[in-house]
C-alpha cells in the first residue's frame, strides 16, 4: 500500500493561487477610474463581440480579466442575480456591495474547494452614485478576496504597474477625455521602459457609468466616431447622442 | 436574499448554468413561485372580485405608434382607483397595455420589462418586435389557470419596428393567441365604443399628434358608454396616459400636453356631444 502524498495546506493553496495568477497574467488590462461624471472603463479588446466590460444593473457594471468562459458565466451569475433581487425587492436595493460579496463567496468556495480548479479571473464590479462621494469599485482576486478600491484600479497583465502609473496621476474630478487619456495612457505604457505603444479606437472596449444620464440605466458603451472624438480631447463628444426629454416632456416612467 | 443563495452564500448551480438568455425560464427554474401564473387557487370557489383594469386604444401613424389607457380601475360597481395607471414602456422601443385584472397584469408587466431587459443585457442586443411579442404570449398563456378562475389579463403590445422602419401593434386573446392589427387596436371593456369611435376617426396620414388625439377621442367615446371606463378627469386633473413611440423610441406625454388635447376634445364636444361626424359617403 502506498503512503499517500502529503502536500502541506500552505502549499496547496500557494500552487493553487500561482496557478490562477499566471492565468490572469496572460491576458491584456482592464482599467477602471473615476472621473466627474461617474466611472470609466476601459479594456484592451480587440474583439467586438466577445466583452470585458457589461452592464449589470442600472447603476453596476462588471469588468473581467483572464478566462473568458470563466468570467462570462460570473457575469451571467451576476445579472440573474441583480434581476432577481430587483424583481423580488425593488430596483433600488441592488448594490454593487451585495453583488461584490456573492462574486467573493463564489470564488472563495471554488478556490478552497479540492474537486474544483480554481477560477483564472480577475473581477471589477463598480457601482455609480449620486455623488461622486459614493461611488464604489471593488476588485475581486480568485481566491475571493474583496479589495475596496478608490478612484482608479487595474487588473491584468501588468496590473500593478499601471495601478501605480495611475495612483501617481489620477485626481478627483477628472473630465471624461482626460480621464479616458490617462486611461489609455497606463495601458500603452511599456512596463520594462521602452517607447509606449499607439492605441487605436479599434483597439479598445470603453463603457461609462454616467451619473448624468436621465435613463434608469446609466450603463453606456462608447463606441466609433463618439469614441475617437473623445480620445482625441473632445469633451461635446461625451454627451452626443443624449437627447434627453426637452423641457416640459416626461421621462419615460422607471421601468420596473 | 439568503433564501435564494442556498446557505453558503455562494450563487447556487442554476445561477451559473449557460444557455438560457430568458429570465423567465431561470425563474421557473429556479424560483417558480415567483410566476405570476404559477399560484394554485382553490378550487371551487366563486371567482374572486378584484380590482379590473379597462380600456386601452392604440393607432399607428406615419414613423410610430401611439398606446393609450385610460385611468379607471373598478371591482363590481366600485371604482376601486381612478388614477391607475394601465400603459407601461416595456423597453426603448416598446409599450404595453393592459386590461383585466390589475394586480395580475402589473406584474405581469413588471415580469415582463425584466424579461425583456435582462435578454438584452445577457445577449448584448435587444430582440427583435416580433420576438417581444412573442415572449407576451407565453406569459400570458401561463395565466391560463387564473383566466379560467375569473382572473383574465389582456395585454395590448405596441412598438416601433426598427428594421421594418414602422409602429406595429400586436393584441392578445386570455389563451395567449396573438394577432397583429393593422391601423388600430382596442382592448378592454369600452373596447367595443372605442373602436366604432377609432373606425371613424382613424386615417392613415395621421401625425402624432393627431394620432394622440384620435386616441383621446375613443377613449371619451369608450367611458360615455361604459360604466367602466373613465373619462378625462378635469377637476383632478386626471387624464389618459398617452404613449408615442417612433424611432427616437417611447415617450410618454406630460400630463400639460394630455390635458390640452382633451380639453380641445372637450371642448368640441360642448357643442356636439357626440363628437366629430363622419361623412355619411
Amino acid at each position: 500500500m502506498s503512503t499517500p502524498f502529503y502536500v502541506s495546506p500552505q502549499q496547496a493553496m500557494a500552487d493553487r493561487a500561482e496557478y490562477a495568477r499566471k492565468g490572469i497574467a496572460r491576458g491584456r488590462s482592464v482599467v477602471v477610474l473615476t472621473y466627474a461624471d461617474g466611472i470609466v472603463f476601459v479594456a484592451e479588446n480587440t474583439s467586438r463581440a466577445l466583452h470585458k466590460v457589461s452592464e449589470i444593473y442600472d447603476r453596476i457594471a462588471f469588468a473581467a480579466v483572464g478566462r473568458y468562459n470563466e468570467f462570462e458565466n460570473l457575469r451571467i451569475g451576476g445579472v440573474r442575480y441583480a434581476d432577481l433581487r430587483g424583481y423580488s425587492y425593488d430596483r433600488a436595493d441592488v448594490n454593487a456591495r451585495g453583488l461584490a460579496n456573492v462574486y467573493a463567496q463564489t470564488l472563495g468556495t471554488i478556490f478552497s474547494s479540492t474537486g474544483e480548479k480554481p477560477y483564472e479571473v480577475e473581477l471589477i464590479v463598480a457601482e455609480v452614485g449620486k455623488n461622486p462621494g459614493d461611488d464604489q469599485i471593488y476588485r475581486l482576486t480568485p481566491d475571493g478576496s474583496v479589495v475596496d478600491e478608490h478612484s482608479s484600479v487595474a487588473v491584468g497583465g501588468n496590473a500593478e504597474s499601471i495601478a501605480s502609473y495611475l495612483d501617481q496621476r489620477h485626481e478627483e474630478g477628472l473630465s471624461l477625455p482626460e480621464a479616458l487619456k490617462l486611461a489609455v495612457d497606463s495601458l500603452a505604457r511599456d512596463p520594462n521602459g521602452g517607447a509606449a505603444r499607439t492605441m487605436t479606437p479599434d483597439q479598445l472596449e470603453v463603457a461609462v457609468l454616467d451619473r448624468g444620464r436621465w435613463q434608469q440605466r446609466k450603463f453606456k458603451r462608447l463606441l466609433g466616431t463618439q469614441l475617437a472624438r473623445l480620445l482625441e480631447g473632445d469633451a461635446s463628444a461625451a454627451t452626443d447622442d443624449e437627447a434627453a426629454p426637452a423641457a416640459g416632456e416626461e421621462a419615460a416612467p422607471d421601468a420596473e | 436574499m439568503e433564501a435564494y443563495l442556498s446557505g453558503t452564500g455562494r450563487l447556487p448551480a442554476a445561477f451559473l448554468k449557460p444557455g438560457s438568455s430568458s429570465f423567465l425560464e431561470f425563474l421557473a427554474d429556479h424560483q417558480p413561485e415567483l410566476l405570476p401564473g404559477r399560484r394554485t387557487l382553490p378550487a371551487g370557489v366563486q371567482p374572486l372580485e378584484a380590482p379590473h383594469g379597462t380600456t386601452i386604444v392604440s393607432a399607428t401613424f406615419d414613423g410610430g405608434v401611439v398606446l393609450a389607457g385610460d385611468r379607471r380601475a373598478t371591482m363590481g360597481n366600485i371604482i376601486a382607483q381612478r388614477d391607475i395607471e394601465k400603459v407601461f414602456p416595456a423597453d426603448e422601443y416598446s409599450a404595453v397595455g393592459i386590461a383585466g385584472a390589475a394586480g395580475l397584469a402589473v406584474e405581469m408587466v413588471r415580469l415582463f420589462q425584466l424579461e425583456l431587459e435582462h435578454y438584452e443585457k445577457i445577449e448584448g442586443t435587444s430582440l427583435s418586435l416580433e420576438g417581444k411579442a412573442n415572449r407576451l404570449t407565453t406569459m400570458i398563456r401561463g395565466n391560463l389557470g387564473m383566466a379560467m378562475q375569473g382572473l383574465a389579463v389582456v395585454p395590448m403590445f405596441a412598438g416601433y419596428d426598427l428594421e421594418q422602419g414602422r409602429g406595429r401593434i400586436f393584441t392578445y386573446d386570455v389563451t395567449g393567441g396573438r394577432s397583429e392589427e393593422t391601423g388600430f387596436a382596442t382592448v378592454g371593456s369600452g373596447s367595443l365604443f372605442a373602436k366604432g369611435s377609432l373606425k371613424k376617426l382613424y386615417r392613415s396620414d395621421l401625425t402624432a399628434e393627431g394620432a394622440a388625439t384620435v386616441a383621446i377621442q375613443a377613449l371619451y367615446d369608450a367611458a360615455d358608454d361604459d360604466s367602466a371606463t373613465g373619462g378625462p378627469d378635469l377637476t383632478r386633473r386626471i387624464f389618459p396616459i398617452v404613449s408615442v413611440i417612433t424611432e427616437e423610441g417611447f415617450r410618454r406625454l406630460a400630463d400639460a400636453e394630455v390635458g390640452e388635447l382633451a380639453e380641445a376634445v372637450l371642448g368640441h364636444r360642448l357643442s356636439q356631444p357626440d363628437g366629430p361626424q363622419a361623412p355619411m359617403l
